[in-house]
């Protein structure tokens, strides 16, 4: 018997299993894949019961939430700027630069915004993530909680994906404001748009099934994106080596399970709302 | 003046092991790592008030042993009783209560390098309200400092500490919970010869006062013979050789005298 990620799992042997014939790259990443649902599910065995780390979790999401804040903001900013600025041209050439508002706004709401600033995200608090529980997990500090009688997995792990995924679909919303200024500023210096006709432009082209899986999809992007950070650095090998790895590793399988949450969001999306 | 060579602050003086029921009690514990057979049937108990001292070489099985005492390890197979509990039978509402009851101070410290000395000696104080005293909770914690010599770090952070300030303060977290065992995995390794006699001194002092049990995993020798009132040695993953230190030094087998030369 042994107890994986703070709960009891009864082992067995992969002896002559069909499993065991696989090329070990594939075996490895689905025991991989494995081992990150079971964390996922262990996730979800605590959320719901007590006792609830309430002053963690508010700590965690002024965390995530500030660590993140500015750098979403500036990134936000500046690809709307560089998102008109690349497509006035063309639309002027096929004589549709009104249109712009509205196409920008579109843009950024449904899939700049969120994807952007999820994969901002996964690279500062996915990777900030997995290396300070490495760290805690090499210098024996988890440990630590653990025979001070304390669940870590709640109190370190469930806390953190909790803000995170609370947090993210706040940052989108930040990052798509900032954004939309952004596309403001290029369109009313080259195009003489005022605030009103510009603004009024691109909320009459936005619609409830521009903005409700945009958002919803950002919770799930927040989910992954702490999710993985946390697994990484949970389950760091000894050394500090470990530690790097698993911040690296961190934000590598995020971002890619960013896209992935992305292509299934506008798949179901397309089905509620017919995209 | 040298404390170690005080005869008044030596294991001589510790208070004599009582005869009881074990409050530690493992039988036939086996566990491996793969093909690395680290224990291979260790047998072990403690009794109240005792200095346990295991010492044996690195890589032999004394942290992979302590740990499975506190359920950071499993055993493969064997008998693990705490308190009279078998802790492989336990849930886990059970094994944190039980874990209260059993300290564990870590060879690198452990401490929440997060969060100040305060807060360090709060986290397991504020998860087991029922182990605050009527005095109050920050009474609590600047006692358990001045146990230690530390009141003055409370505010500080982990990163303004010493090596030997550290592991005190990680002893004071330790303490704070009022265990009946205390688990130290190499007290004094990493540490200067004098800071490592201090810590020493307190592990007994804190023994005297509070009448725990102890098992303490060490190399240091000096360690071993001021703290034990016995002494296991662990080779190939059994408890080969068990007595007092004067004894295990007078013992004419090659693999114990290995330890004393």
């Amino acid at each position: 018997m042994a107890r994986i990620f703070g709960c009891t799992k009864t082992t067995f042997t992969l002896a002559n299993h069909p499993y065991t014939y696989l090329p070990p790259g594939l075996r490895n990443f689905l025991t991989e894949v494995g081992h990150i649902a079971a964390f996922a599910g262990n996730f979800f065995r605590h959320v719901f019961y007590p006792p609830f780390e309430f002053r963690e979790l508010l700590h965690q999401c002024y965390e995530v939430g500030n660590r993140s804040f500015v750098l979403v903001s500036l990134t936000g900013f500046i690809m709307g700027l560089v998102l008109s600025l690349q497509i006035r041209p063309t639309m002027i050439e096929f004589g549709a630069v009104s249109y712009m508002p509205s196409m920008i706004g579109i843009a950024i709401v449904r899939e700049i915004g969120p994807v952007l600033t999820a994969l901002i995200c996964a690279g500062k608090i996915g990777s900030g993530m997995g290396a300070e529980l490495g760290s805690m997990r090499v210098t024996e500090q988890i440990d630590a909680m653990e025979v001070s009688g304390t669940n870590p997995f709640k109190f370190l792990v469930v806390t953190r994906i909790l803000a995170t995924t609370l947090m993210l679909p706040l940052l989108v919303l930040m990052s798509d404001t900032i954004s939309l200024a952004g596309s403001f500023l290029v369109e009313h210096f080259k195009g003489e748009v005022s605030f009103t006709l510009y603004f009024t432009e691109v909320f009459n082209s936005l619609a409830f099934s521009d903005l409700v899986p945009a958002t919803t999809k950002s919770f799930f992007f927040g989910f992954v994106i702490a999710l993985v950070g946390c697994y990484k650095g949970y389950t760091s090998d000894q050394g500090t080596a470990g530690v790097g790895r698993a911040a690296n590793t961190a934000v590598v399988i995020a971002s890619i399970l960013v896209f992935l949450v992305d292509f299934w969001a506008v798949l179901v999306a397309d089905i509620f709302y017919d995209l | 003046m040298n404390t170690l060579n005080d005869p008044v602050a030596t294991a001589s003086s510790a208070p004599p092991v009582a005869v009881g029921a074990p409050l530690i009690h493992i039988r036939g514990v086996h566990k491996s790592f793969g093909d690395n057979h680290v224990l291979k049937g260790f047998d072990m108990d403690l009794f109240p008030q005792e200095n346990l001292v295991i010492i044996g070489k690195s890589g032999s099985g004394k942290s992979v042993l302590i740990k499975c005492l506190v359920g950071l390890e499993y055993p493969d197979e064997g008998v693990v009783e705490i308190l009279g509990k078998n802790l492989l039978k336990l849930s886990q509402i059970e094994l944190d209560e039980l874990r209260t009851e059993v300290g564990f101070l870590f060879q690198g410290s452990a401490l929440y390098d997060s969060m100040t000395v305060r807060e360090n000696l709060q986290f397991p104080l504020r998860r087991h309200p029922n182990r605050i005293l009527p005095e109050g909770e920050e009474t609590m914690i600047l006692r358990t400092l001045e146990s230690v010599g530390l009141a003055h770090t409370v505010n500080m952070k982990p990163s303004e500490l010493s090596g030997g300030m550290k592991r005190r303060i990680a002893l004071a977290r330790t303490l704070i919970l009022q265990p009946k065992i205390i688990l130290y995995d190499e007290p004094t390794s990493g540490l200067d010869p004098i800071t490592a006699k201090e810590i020493i001194q307190l592990i007994l002092r804190i023994q005297a006062e509070q009448q725990t049990a102890s098992i303490i995993i060490t190399h240091d020798l000096d360690c071993a013979r001021v703290i034990a009132n016995r002494v296991i040695i662990l080779v190939e993953g059994i408890n080969y050789a068990e007595g007092t230190y004067q004894q295990l030094t007078s013992n004419r087998d090659p693999k114990v005298q290995a330890f004393f030369k």
